[in-house]
């Protein structure tokens, strides 16, 4: 069996698919993951994953943005170039804000948007759920939850059954 | 529609709904979805189409003999240096503010009308900084050494200067636009891969396939999908704020009588909600027309628009009252006589047609039987959209025309340079709108499908 990615269950409902991811963590089962066309609450909580850490690479980027802008500003007026202009302080700190800001904003803003693609592994060429044909739905209105066979409690028969314990349309295999 | 068709859990019971009822998960994708991957394509879209992409042409010659000849074939010289380039400028990074604060600002007040019109709505932000973007290069005189602005290292040993409000404008308004890119990128990936699931034939999929960068709505990924995309809206929210603000300080920082005012960033940030709420309401109307989308931009977006135009025209009738006030009260003698050229003086008619426009034509949208009329709504919105292009007409030029001394005065006369590349920018505009209409998902759909999961819209479970 070890030829297989995993086993998928197909749902109707956002609900179903809830308490199966559900069912499936009390089981014990954690190399799992659930499928939506849209962000469903409290189903990444159901399959344990609760830790994101988007806002804490958002707040580096902001940061470092915002130490990066000043810097650059002081660096350019103050040590690589002074220049007086109408006799106002090399260190005008306070014309120095806006580009401050906006420098803080965009590597924020590109640190929410890198760090969500990199820690979701995007863009992913393959990936093995594609090899479902009816994966095609996912992203239509249909709700999947697929149980890796990397899973130590993974068995193909007792998963299976498993599945279609939970109130499932079917269970497909998944081609690695 | 019949008060009892509705579902009594709705709040506003006497507003009509979000989102039409009796829509599912599949009807809400093949509708939007069909709209890109149909093989037809609406007459009045071919005319659109035609119309904008002539106005495009039109635009290139203008650009060609700009670079050719330089920016003397404008209007522009002493005392009005700032013509038409920098209006279309103000006025069309205006344009783009609304987008933002549909995506972002209402996104975080959790005001679910936002769903359907925040797509476009985005796509307009990003292609109005683009026709933004162009005209302070054009304006240079040499485009270019546009590189010259941003501080990289140069053989010269030079730098910009960042004392100054129109360095910062570059940093803003670039910053402005990757972010609003960014944004409405993220927003679109989970569509691209529902087009590329839904698309029959091998080369849309393989497009759509690889824009959506093997996007699979993975409960982790929309987890932390969401958390960026709440975050985005949070940075871009004062972001906005701050990109008109700096565009204003560029008159503000200056000593000239009706630009030297601190009124200036919280006035102009209204006034570019205001004009960008116009433009919103200018597009979402032909665009449910033609493409039947009266289920999903339903006459509650309209209303709602209308009520932020009015709010919105409101705060800028107060900027021009408080501009006159100021000007009075200032006791200044070149304040005085700034604000009585502009109601007297040889464009007194600009003024007069701002008034008209910007201030009394919106005061129809307190009736509710306008705010319900498509063709009404429209009307004000067009205006709305003059008046905003005039209103900055009246701070450049009416401002720079006459300034402290009487033997530097003189007038300014727009050429058909200006007007090309005033009508070729609107073509661009529309040109981008129109393409984007037919190549992308005008609608969010994963949005729509949010909406309808939740228990106030009637749902279907096949």
């Amino acid at each position: 069996m070890s030829a297989l990615y995993g086993l998928m269950a197909e749902f109707d409902n956002p609900e179903d698919l809830v308490d199966a991811a559900r069912r499936a963590y009390q089981e014990g089962y954690r190399k799992m993951d659930a499928y939506t066309p849209y962000p469903v609450e409290g189903l990444a909580d159901a399959i344990g994953f609760r830790r994101t850490r988007i806002p804490l690479i958002v707040l580096i980027g902001g940061i470092l943005g915002c130490l990066s802008g000043f810097y650059l500003q002081y660096w350019i007026s103050v040590i690589s170039y002074p220049l007086n202009v109408g006799g106002r302080p090399y260190n005008s700190w306070p014309s120095f804000i806006p580009v401050t800001f906006e420098m803080a904003v965009l590597f924020a803003a590109l640190g929410a948007v890198l760090g969500m693609l990199g820690l979701n592994r995007l863009p992913m060429p393959y990936h093995p759920v594609f090899n479902v044909p009816r994966f095609a739905l996912a992203t239509r209105d249909r709700f999947f939850l697929c149980i890796e066979a990397a899973d130590p409690r993974f068995d193909g028969q007792r998963t299976r059954w498993f599945l279609e314990s939970l109130n499932s349309r079917g269970v497909s295999e998944v081609e690695p | 529609m019949a008060e009892t068709e509705r579902d009594p859990r709705t709040i506003e019971l006497r507003e009509p709904p979000v989102l039409a009822p009796g829509h599912s998960f599949a009807s809400v994708t093949d509708k939007i979805g069909g709209i890109v991957l149909s093989r037809r394509t609406p007459r009045a879209w071919m005319a659109g189409f035609a119309v904008s992409f002539l106005l495009v042409m039109i635009l290139q010659v203008a650009i060609a003999y700009l670079l050719a000849r330089g920016v003397g074939i404008w209007g522009i010289g002493i005392p009005v240096g700032w013509g038409f380039a920098i209006v279309n400028f103000v006025w069309w990074i205006g344009i783009g503010h609304a987008g933002t604060l549909i995506s972002a600002i209402l996104l975080l007040m959790h005001q679910e009308w936002r769903t359907s019109i925040n797509r476009f709505a985005e796509a307009m932000t990003l292609f109005a900084v683009a026709c933004a973007g162009m005209f302070p290069l054009l304006h240079l005189g040499r485009p270019w050494y546009f590189y010259w602005l941003f501080p990289y290292p140069s053989t010269m040993g030079v730098w910009p200067q960042f004392r100054s409000p129109l360095v910062w404008d570059v940093f803003a308004v670039s910053t402005y636009a990757t972010v609003s890119f960014m944004f409405w990128f993220v927003g679109l990936i989970p569509d691209l891969a529902s087009l590329r699931d839904q698309a029959r034939h091998w080369f849309p999929r393989g497009i759509y396939g690889m824009l959506a960068m093997g996007w699979r709505g993975s409960a982790i990924h929309w987890r932390r999908y969401e958390d960026a995309y709440r975050l985005l809206a949070g940075i871009a929210t004062p972001l906005v704020v701050s990109v008109h603000s700096v565009v204003s300080l560029d008159f503000a920082v200056a000593i000239l009588p009706g630009w030297h005012s601190t009124i200036f960033p919280p006035y102009f940030v209204a006034g570019a909600i205001y004009s960008g709420f116009a433009m919103v309401l200018t597009l979402a109307i032909p665009l449910r027309a033609v493409y039947h989308l009266e289920d999903f931009i339903t006459p509650r977006h309209l209303q709602n628009m209308a009520k932020v135009l009015l709010a919105t025209g409101l705060i800028v009738a107060y900027g021009y009252f408080m501009e006159a006030l100021m000007a009075w009260y200032s006791g200044n003698r070149y304040e005085q006589f700034m604000m009585v050229n502009r109601v007297l003086g040889p464009y007194a008619w600009v003024f007069w047609a701002v008034m008209a426009t910007n201030v009394l034509a919106v005061q129809a949208c307190w009736s509710r039987r306008v705010r319900s009329s498509v063709p009404a709504l429209f009307a004000v919105a067009m205006l709305v959209n003059v008046g905003m292009w005039l209103e900055r007409f009246m701070i450049i030029v009416v401002g720079l025309h006459r300034d402290f001394l009487p033997s530097s005065w003189g007038m300014y006369y727009p050429t058909i340079w200006d007007w090309a590349t005033l009508f070729g920018s609107i073509g661009l505009f529309l040109f981008l709108m129109i393409l984007f209409v037919r190549l992308l998902p005008a609608i969010s759909i994963f949005e729509l499908r949010q909406l309808v999961a939740k228990p106030e819209y009637a749902r279907s479970k096949t």
